[in-house]
């Protein structure tokens, strides 16, 4: 971030300490804390004071066997079915939109952005209501794959889109008057040109599938139930070190999906 | 002559790489997923709202659920939870941004990159800390009680709508800040020490030369927060107070819960319309954000 060089406010030494203590109490308890405490609580064996009595790993365990691991591997199938889709219909979006008239335009950019507008809650009821009832869809991972689509694809249609203002437009005017179809100069120039922001675009909606609960918990079938959903289900019942672990589990995993995601990106650049 | 008559067929193609000049079927592929996977069902949501459960077109269930008290008592308290929300998240994500930009520290910019990742982070995670941290047996209760010595726990906020303010400050305050951190970066230097050398102190640096030019930023991510908090599910469901009851958390059980479909689109599409119109204003800020500062997102 290049706004963190230099001073330029505060001059005087011993005010640049108060700020310092002040920025530490509002710091600490907004930001710290919350994520300290969860990941404390995965491992705490018990817990009555400041902390923890003892530390175990038994919830780490439990996160990752059984009914658990189940619902961690139908969050990474549907965080990548979804994101990649996102990121295909969303770039789609934002290239062809360039080609199109002003108005279609920014008819397109509106309506892609909307999902952004409308609380996940009522997206959910949204599928429930159109395809509730329908033998192809109705209790099947099909509504939640969808829900996190609609959720997702403002992002990832954002992220390429605003890649693709920055990019220098004479790469292809150049391949398009050395005589390069424009289906040529899509694949050969604009696609290799804007994979960093396709594939940030795929993290950004992995991440954010990952963490979904408000659509999914309208739409998800018995047998399809994500990590959020079972984190629900366990503080629901009060087992709140568990819950902990497996929300450990989940940034975990998607930290590690995105990790995979970038090293992919960087072998393919070489 | 020969340049001139390879040239005309080099400038058709070079058009077909412009806008505005056809290719307009090849947006309508994903405007179809959209339409199909969002506009279809949100435009039943609206259709099903005016159809009773005895399945009589009319105004009945919105004549039963928008006089119902427990209606009228969401929609207050969801606008005022996210208008309180939004202010803490504007008042606090000022001051850490200001800091983290004009006075910094050794490890500030791991800070800030800690305020990026928490972005990504889905909210139960602040509802989950909030029991820990706050609950009748949290870290902060037993610190309080091994101080004082009382029995009861001093702090029990959890379950009221102040717990749900305060949850939600601590979930959006990065929303805040980035765009913050963003416009703050753009700010030259030399202004802030050309008027601290005039004499400026810097509680008048802050006022007459940074707020100008944070005003689009704070706009921009003040907007956005307050939708989000408008529409925020996952917090008011993990922390599970029984009487804070939203209008995301209504949809939620009259959907779900009790499986009272007309009901539920009833709220659902008074939700929808406060946050468009919200969402109105956000583009208009977002806009105005870009005309300045260079369209950065």
């Amino acid at each position: 971030m290049s706004g963190i060089q230099g001073g330029g406010l505060v001059w005087s030494r011993s005010g640049r300490l108060g700020v310092w203590a002040a920025f530490a109490v509002v710091f600490v308890p907004v930001i710290l804390a919350p994520l300290a405490v969860v990941v404390l609580a995965a491992f705490a064996g018990s817990w009555n004071g400041v902390l923890p009595g003892s530390l175990t790993g038994r919830h780490l365990e439990q996160a990752l066997s059984g009914e658990q691991l189940a619902s961690l591997s139908v969050s990474v199938q549907t965080g990548l079915l979804s994101g990649l889709t996102a990121v295909a219909v969303g770039g789609w979006a934002a290239v062809a939109v360039r080609g199109a008239p002003p108005a279609l335009r920014r008819l397109t950019d509106a309506v892609l952005h909307l999902p952004i507008a409308v609380s996940s809650v009522v997206i959910g009821l949204g599928l429930l209501v159109a395809f509730g009832t329908s033998p192809l869809l109705a209790g099947t991972m099909g509504m939640v794959v969808i829900a996190h689509v609609v959720l997702v694809l403002a992002f990832a249609h954002s992220t390429v889109s605003a890649a693709l203002d920055r990019l220098d437009p004479a790469y292809a005017l150049v391949a398009g008057s050395l005589g390069a179809t424009p289906a040529r100069v899509l694949w050969r120039i604009r696609l290799p040109l804007l994979t960093p922001a396709l594939s940030a675009a795929g993290s950004l909606s992995i991440a954010l599938s990952m963490g979904e609960v408000g659509a999914t918990i309208m739409v998800y079938p018995a047998s399809w139930r994500t990590l959020p959903v079972s984190v629900f289900a366990l503080t629901d019942r009060g087992r709140v070190f568990l819950a902990a672990a497996e929300t450990l589990v989940l940034l975990a995993a998607t930290l590690l999906l995105l990790l995979a995601l970038g090293r992919m990106r960087t072998r393919a650049a070489k | 002559m020969t340049a001139a008559a390879t040239a005309a067929p080099r400038a058709a193609r070079f058009r077909l790489l412009r806008p505005g000049s056809g290719g307009a079927w090849w947006v309508l592929p994903p405007l179809l997923v959209v339409g199909g996977a969002f506009l279809y069902p949100l435009a039943l949501v609206v259709q099903q709202s005016f159809v009773s459960e005895r399945g009589e077109a009319g105004l009945e269930v919105w004549r039963t659920v928008v006089t119902s008290a427990a209606f009228g008592e969401a929609l207050l308290r969801t606008v005022s939870i996210a208008a309180t929300a939004t202010a803490g998240c504007l008042v606090v994500g000022t001051f850490l941004a200001v800091v983290l930009a004009f006075v910094p520290f050794p490890g500030a910019r791991l800070v800030s990159r800690l305020v990026d990742t928490v972005l990504a982070f889905p909210s139960f995670l602040i509802a989950l800390a909030f029991t820990f941290l706050y609950g009748s047996a949290g870290v902060v209760n037993s610190a309080l009680t091994g101080l004082t010595g009382s029995s009861a726990p001093p702090l029990d906020f959890i379950y009221s709508p102040t717990g749900l303010v305060l949850a939600e400050i601590t979930f959006y305050t990065p929303f805040v800040m980035r765009p913050l951190l963003a416009a703050f970066s753009q700010v030259p230097r030399a202004q802030l020490e050309v008027a601290a050398s005039l004499g400026a102190r810097p509680g008048r640096v802050l006022r007459q030369v940074l707020l100008p030019e944070a005003l689009p930023a704070l706009a921009a991510g003040g907007s956005l927060t307050l939708l989000l908090t408008l529409n925020e599910f996952g917090l008011v469901l993990f922390i599970g107070a029984k009487d804070v009851i939203t209008l995301p958390m209504l949809v939620y059980t009259q959907g779900i819960v009790t499986f009272h479909y007309p009901q539920a689109c009833v709220v659902a599409v008074v939700q929808v319309a406060l946050s468009l119109a919200l969402y109105g204003l956000y583009r208009l800020a977002h806009a105005r954000m870009s005309g300045r500062t260079g369209g950065a997102r």
